[in-house]
């Protein structure tokens, strides 16, 4: 149970990174990933994935 | 490069060698002495101080500064049907476009080593690529204390949507952070849904309506907090002809209602190519005349910014050039910086002294005229081909953009800019950009310049366009109302008539010299 970013279309802007409550987001080597042994899909958290709710590219989708 | 503007052009002794004619009346006060440097009549001193030197709170000021954006800030927290994150074309100039992000630690790198190698700069802002105070704002706060701490003499100061603004009002504050931009294109949610697909706010993704209603009331508590704080607050709102245009002038009155201190309506930039939403549904922008008249409904008490560039969110040079190209991440990589600020320092006292005279100048003019014409002939718009210094030192050829005067009784007062494709191309004259010429300045009387072929010549004048050599290297508005003192006499003869009733194309620049690969 985690989210994935499609990294082909990303544009790499990092809002997700900041709005992740689990620290689950980083960037590396030009884009951004998830640690999907962290990514709780925000379940108990918040109402969505904060990811997928920020993404201005509508990339950040179930694995 | 053919919009570098070089220091001594500035100053008014070019490369073209003409002598600049002495400031008027220099009757040996000092500029302290005189009051004239304490600014306009219709502005406090203090107001005055903090806007004198910022190229887009003045419109004096931008004639003599320099501003450089630094991409710090990539996230954003809404979506606006005018912009699109996912392309980033070198070739665009455009809000929302850089080629380069940059962390707080390299934006302050850049900073150094553009101030020493332009002395015109006097602003550092942070206008994105995204919102500056989306994602909690780190990267821009950051970069404030990094730049703060290194060249403390540089103005700081950034643009926002204002959706987090409220949560950071206090921080700005405590940054000495004089200037904060809010890009407001609504009061009223049924129009703001019409431009905001979504908010991204308190952890939600926000749509509709709910979502313009949101943004507007976090943007007047923002705009509210600005202005108890001291903060001087600059509303940016673009003009879309048939969601927002007639709207306008509610959003000017509740930001005036609200101590707003300047309002820039700007057109919507708008291409298919752009690949956003207003560009892909064939969204025009306004003319030329229906932006004026826009602005100068919405121009009372409060001042109307008219200079606006529409810049990218890493422009870097005075605001009708951009020389971001030359200060790429190698080649601030390649350059030794130093935190000496002595370049900068000396260019202000010049500039400080030489608008000293300038204020007392103008006024003379103006006076002149109201006395000689009066009321006896309508004012006309003028096009200026100038690299800055308020003077009128460009070849026609060379120009990039034409800045727009409206000279008459009441005085000469800046009032737009267009942008062209350069006529002279390698020293020969290309016929499509004469045509781009004679669209974008068509509600003109007269063009002036520091230089012109004659064919260009032969062209403006068959199109009822003057060409007007004789003030080459003089003050702008000074020529502009000798000018129109003339023009005046020549329609009282018969030999001139009354241009009015034309309006004029505005073209967002495709492709900046500077910017092309």
């Amino acid at each position: 149970m985690a989210y994935k970013i499609k990294s082909a279309e990303c544009t790499v802007c990092g809002a997700c990174e900041a709005e992740c409550p689990n620290v689950a987001i980083s960037f590396k080597k030009g884009t951004y990933i998830i640690d999907a042994t962290k990514c709780t899909e925000c379940q108990g958290q918040f109402d969505s994935p904060q990811c997928a709710s920020v993404c201005p590219a509508d990339c950040c989708v179930p694995a | 490069m053919g919009n570098v503007i070089a220091l001594d052009s500035i100053l008014g002794v070019g490369e073209l060698k003409a002598t600049p004619t002495a400031p008027a009346a220099a009757s040996g006060c000092t500029s302290s002495a005189c009051g004239s440097s304490s600014g306009p009549a219709d502005m406090p001193a203090e107001v005055w101080e903090k806007v004198k030197n910022h190229p887009c709170y003045s419109e004096e000021a931008h004639h003599y500064f320099a501003r450089m954006h630094v991409a710090v800030a990539p996230a954003c927290n809404i979506q606006c049907n005018y912009c699109n994150r996912k392309y980033d074309c070198a070739n665009e100039s455009r809000p929302g476009v850089v080629s380069e992000k940059l962390t707080p630690e390299q934006a302050a790198r850049k900073v150094l080593a553009v101030a020493q190698e332009i002395p015109q700069l006097s602003v550092i802002g942070i206008a994105g690529p995204g919102d500056s105070l989306a994602a909690r704002g780190a990267n821009t706060f950051r970069t404030f204390e990094l730049i703060a701490d290194k060249a403390p003499d540089l103005k700081l100061c950034l643009s926002t949507n204002g959706l987090a603004l409220p949560d950071h009002v206090d921080r700005i504050r405590n940054m000495n952070v004089d200037h904060v931009t809010i890009t407001i294109n609504m009061v009223d949610p049924e129009v703001g849904e019409r431009i905001y697909p979504w908010i991204f706010h308190n952890h939600k993704r926000w749509t509709g309506r709910d979502a313009a209603k949101i943004l507007h009331e976090r943007q007047m508590l923002g705009l509210e907090m600005l202005t108890s704080a001291g903060i001087l607050a600059k509303i940016n709102s673009v003009m879309i002809p048939g969601i927002n245009d007639e709207h306008l002038v509610e959003v000017n009155k509740a930001v005036k209602a609200r101590g707003a201190f300047l309002h820039n309506i700007m057109p919507l930039i708008s291409d298919p190519a752009h690949g956003t939403h207003f560009g892909l549904t064939g969204q025009r922008g306004p003319t030329a005349q229906e932006l004026k008249t826009l602005q100068d409904r919405c121009e009372g008490d409060m001042k109307l910014m008219r200079h606006c560039r529409q810049c990218r969110a890493d422009a870097v040079g005075l605001l009708g050039e951009d020389r971001g190209a030359e200060f790429t991440a190698d080649k601030v990589e390649a350059l030794e910086v130093s935190a000496d600020d002595s370049t900068r320092r000396a260019y202000r006292e010049h500039v400080e002294a030489e608008r000293a005279v300038r204020h007392a100048s103008k006024e003379a003019a103006r006076a002149e005229v109201a006395d000689t014409v009066g009321n006896a002939v309508p004012p006309i718009l003028v096009a200026v081909a100038t690299k800055g210094g308020e003077r009128i030192n460009e070849h026609f050829g060379h120009a990039g953009e034409f800045q727009i005067y409206e000279v008459g009784p009441a005085g000469a007062k800046f009032v737009g800019h267009r942008r062209v494709d350069q006529y002279c191309q390698g020293g020969d004259g290309d016929e499509d950009a004469i045509e781009t010429v004679l669209a974008a300045i068509a509600d003109c009387a007269a063009v002036f310049v520091a230089k012109i072929g004659g064919c260009p010549k032969d062209r403006l004048a068959a199109a009822g366009i003057e060409p007007v050599d004789r003030f080459a290297f003089e003050y702008i508005e000074e020529s502009a109302l000798t000018y129109f003192k003339d023009y005046a006499a020549r329609v009282a003869q018969g030999t001139a008539t009354l241009r009015t009733g034309r309006d004029a194309v505005i073209r967002p620049s495709s492709q900046p010299a500077a910017r092309r690969a």
